[in-house]
């Protein structure tokens, strides 16, 4: 009974908090400028989570997102720019795109030891790139493609519309994929990454997960990409280089492989720190991949290993603050409360 | 009634025959023993019988869960497992950093009822499922007397428990038989001997036919119904635990030359 | 004839460019070998061994003497970073997830292109590598220039000294054990972490020469520029069988004959997706490589 009362009160706390949020951005409490980088910030969070599912709980390094996110986003720009599709559906039809070209990539490359699939999503995101360039007509070539529609034209509504989008955006994709992950698929997903051999020999069929979870991976990078398209109206190839991809891996493994809460921490702090580090120009280039390094050499577990490891959970929090006995499961946890 | 049989099983490594023309015939219900020196190719032989080796040659048949005896030796590990064959590790392999209750989980992982959509969503029927679920591991646990600990992460558990838990773990899967390999490696004379009552009591309780691996003389002997003893190989014997310990051939192989010299 | 001349003659090209990727997967293959890990670094050790020719020809003046002399420091400097890198990064990792070593390497491949793109006497702008004044020689109607028998000499100079090394030396043979089983030749009294500094200093010297190499060739030269050859020459090690030294060799130069021929007669752009093409198509066939063996986990 006060399970269920703890999940409604939380979900209303979330519901409130992302009401709360767009207020102080239609007022312009949150400046136009601040909200366009929040923006930004839950794309690369939600994007970011989709890799930590294939990388962080499933154990296998893909390092393409930035193709994905690409694939998302071209996509979704033709659906909308050559077949007049609304919205909603081109965004999907992106996030799908993405998740079918995940698919073929891992259907050879899964069945083999893991780090062939770091290799072969870097060439992907590559070829990707490569491709756009070479497909001026759906793309615009190099020069990049410019008019794309977006989410709406009417000045107060500007900064609004894509800023709830993408926060209602990256809410649903953190409590799906926490119900996922505390399922007994979910449970499958990550023995892959803890014992391979092991988790065939309990039953699990290792290549299917694995699929499963790329495929799911990039459709999660895909609808970032595809969200991106129609707020920023002009996509260009370079913005989705290897770079880009590894900006991905560094708030994966800031935030804690294997930790929702962490990548959405790392997601909107580290997209937020980069526009306050603007100064440093090229500086800023090196600074990522010494963080890289220095994570992996002495924190490995990213901030969240300093918490335990422990995913935040807003019902437990509730359930804490109405005075009652925390309840034993780590139900829906939802983060959506990270926000600054 | 033969639930598990070889066929001239051999498996070979570059020019190393590492088991060569193994044939087992085990009934419902037995406890055998497979026992040999360091080397001998025990392990192996579990490798084979659960598909993460392929044999160069023969054929290994398993009843499945119809009643029907089908030759497994081509399907993959989570295959054989499906089909009601389970086993433990001898160097321990549990899902380390995920809790006790988990690692029951994932083994019960045949038996969820629900697909990942119905996870996701947690569309009607998800909590009844993930309960039933929670409750059969539970009851496993308790009856290895690990649940207190269910929360716990396996890697923090002492290694006697790390191996009950291996064993809770592969029972999940609903075997109906069970290969365990080294059960009692590493654990102390008492605990190894409320292991041997353990292991009866799980063969009563689910139905079990077993074969263990295991250098513990005392153990092997004081359970099994039959043991098969391997060396370089090659079955040398095979028979009841009185047969076996005075056959000259395993006592050669155990003690080795000297005791022909020297006796 | 004249189909069969520039068939023989992108043949050529592709033998010298090959010879640059067999080079450099051979710092791969063989670290590896004995690590089990993907060096994502090993393709800008191309690009330092590419700068460190290029001040040093700048400072000497170019002559074919100073550009052979070019190479020894070139490969000293590379070889002290490559056992830099290993003792700071990889080393340290050694016992923990696999992935989290190859995290690391990113890192340090990115850390390395980044990190010259903001050092001052280096920029993110392409500078003219020096080369000597262009030579062909006319053989059977196939141009051969001065700098593909250079490439040539050194690259099989340079195979020939590891093949004496790997084979007829202690610590070769060494190198060899700790590649097959590390746990066993640390028991037989070998010094694991020694012959890991030591591959790592190897295949970084190899890479050196490759790049000095690469840079003659193409004589533009920038930070990002490894990364190309690097991830090309990693496919035709994977190939040639990753672990295997022949194999390494074979794959560089199937790699670069297969790109200059895509090149030649098929289109510069899909050279590049012609390279990750073969590399999906051997994982899907021959997961192993052509010269690989195949690797089980021990259970």
């Amino acid at each position: 009974m006060s399970k269920k009362t703890n999940t409604i009160a939380s979900a209303l706390i979330v519901a409130l908090f992302l009401i709360l949020l767009n207020l102080l951005v239609w007022f312009r409490v949150i400046g136009e400028y601040t909200s366009q980088v929040l923006t930004i910030a839950g794309i690369n969070a939600i994007i970011a989570l989709g890799l930590n599912l294939i990388s962080g709980f499933t154990g296998q390094l893909a390092l393409g997102h930035a193709g994905f996110m690409a694939v998302g986003a071209y996509t979704t720009a033709a659906l909308l720019m050559k077949v007049n599709l609304p919205m909603a559906l081109a965004v999907l039809g992106g996030a799908l795109m993405s998740a079918l070209f995940g698919f073929l990539i891992g259907l050879p490359t899964l069945r083999l030891r893991g780090d062939y699939l770091a290799i072969v999503t870097l060439g992907f995101g590559e070829i990707i790139r490569v491709l756009m360039i070479n497909l001026p007509e759906l793309t615009g070539g190099p020069a990049g493609l410019k008019g794309i529609p977006t989410y709406t034209t009417n000045f107060a509504w500007r900064p609004v519309i894509p800023f709830a989008l993408v926060y209602l955006a990256l809410t649903l994709v953190v409590v799906l994929l926490n119900n996922l992950l505390n399922s007994s698929h979910g449970a499958a997903i990550v023995s892959i990454r803890e014992d391979e051999i092991a988790a065939n020999a309990m039953g699990v069929n290792v290549f299917y997960y694995k699929l499963f979870a790329f495929t799911l991976s990039a459709f999660i990078g895909g609808l970032g990409g595809a969200l991106y398209a129609p707020f920023f109206g002009y996509l260009s190839p370079n913005m989705f280089n290897f770079q880009k991809s590894v900006e991905f891996l560094i708030i994966v493994v800031l935030g804690g492989m294997g930790n929702l809460t962490g990548t959405v921490v790392a997601g909107i702090g580290l997209t937020y720190l980069q526009e306050i580090l603007r100064f440093l120009k090229d500086y800023r280039l090196v600074i990522y991949p010494v963080i890289l390094i220095i994570v992996m050499l002495f924190q490995p577990s990213g901030i969240m290993g300093l918490f335990g490891n422990k995913e935040f959970s807003l019902t437990r929090l509730v359930s804490k603050m109405l005075g009652e006995k925390p309840l034993g499961g780590e139900e829906s946890s939802d983060k959506a409360g990270e926000v600054q | 009634m033969t639930v598990l049989k070889t066929e001239n099983l051999s498996i070979q490594f570059g020019g190393l025959m590492a088991v060569a023309n193994l044939n087992l015939d085990v009934k419902k219900g037995e406890l055998i023993g497979l026992i040999g020196p360091n080397g001998a190719g025990k392990t192996t032989v579990f490798n084979m019988l659960t598909g993460v080796y392929k044999p160069t040659a023969g054929r290994i048949l398993v009843q499945d869960r119809t009643g029907q005896l089908q030759d497994i030796s081509r399907l993959h590990p989570y295959q054989i497992t499906a089909l009601g064959m389970a086993r433990t590790f001898q160097n321990i392999r549990l899902f380390k950093n995920l809790t006790v209750l988990d690692n029951v989980r994932i083994g019960n992982h045949l038996n969820v009822k629900y697909n990942s959509v119905t996870g996701i969503f947690r569309l009607p029927g998800y909590y009844r499922e993930q309960k039933r679920i929670d409750e059969e591991c539970r009851a496993l646990l308790k009856i290895f007397e690990i649940e207190h600990k269910s929360d716990e992460l396996a890697k923090n558990l002492p290694y006697g428990e790390q191996r009950k838990l291996e064993i809770v773990r592969a029972l999940a899967t609903k075997p109906h038989i069970l290969l365990l390999d080294e059960p009692a490696a590493g654990m102390n004379p008492q605990e190894t001997l409320e292991l041997m009552d353990l292991i009866k009591y799980i063969r009563e309780r689910f139905d079990l036919t077993i074969i263990l691996i295991e250098h513990d003389m005392k153990l092997v002997m004081g359970i099994c119904e039959r043991i098969v003893v391997l060396n370089y190989g090659r079955t040398i014997a095979c028979g009841t635990p009185a047969e076996v310990a005075h056959d000259p051939l395993v006592i050669k192989a155990y003690l080795g030359k000297e005791l022909e010299n020297g006796a | 004839m004249a189909f069969l001349q520039q068939l023989c003659q992108q043949t050529l090209n592709g033998l010298s460019l090959g010879s640059i990727y067999a080079l450099l997967a051979l710092g791969y293959t063989m670290v590896y070998g004995v690590v089990k890990l993907i060096n994502f670094a090993h393709g800008d050790i191309l690009m330092v061994g590419a700068f460190v020719g290029y001040f040093v020809l700048k400072k000497w003046g170019i002559t074919p003497v100073n550009l052979m002399l070019s190479f020894l420091p070139a490969m000293l400097f590379c070889m002290i970073l490559g056992v830099l890198i290993e003792k700071v990064c990889y080393k340290p990792l050694r016992n923990q997830p696999r992935i989290n070593a190859l995290i690391t390497a990113i890192g340090v491949s990115f850390f390395l292109e980044n990190g010259a793109r903001v050092l001052p006497f280096i920029g993110p702008n392409p500078r003219v590598f020096p080369t000597l004044p262009v030579v062909n020689y006319r053989l059977f109607g196939i141009n051969i220039s001065q700098v593909q028998i250079l490439i040539f000499i050194v690259a099989i100079g340079l195979m020939l000294i590891l093949n004496y090394i790997i084979n007829h030396t202690k610590t070769g043979k060494a190198m060899q054990a700790v590649s097959f089983d590390k746990g066993a030749a640390a028991l037989m009294g070998i010094n694991v972490d020694r012959i890991i500094s030591f591959t790592f200093a190897l295949g970084s010297s190899l890479g050196a020469a490759a790049g000095i190499l690469f840079a003659s060739a193409y004589p533009q030269i920038e930070p990002y520029m490894g990364i190309m050859p690097g991830m090309k020459a990693f496919i035709a090690a994977v190939f040639g069988g990753i672990g295997s030294i022949p194999g390494a060799m074979l794959g560089g130069i199937i790699l670069g004959v297969a790109e200059t021929l895509t090149k030649g007669f098929l289109s510069s752009q899909l050279a590049d997706a012609i390279a990750f093409g073969l590399l999906i198509l051997i994982l899907v066939v021959k997961p192993s490589g052509l010269l690989g063996k195949p690797m089980g986990e021990k259970v």
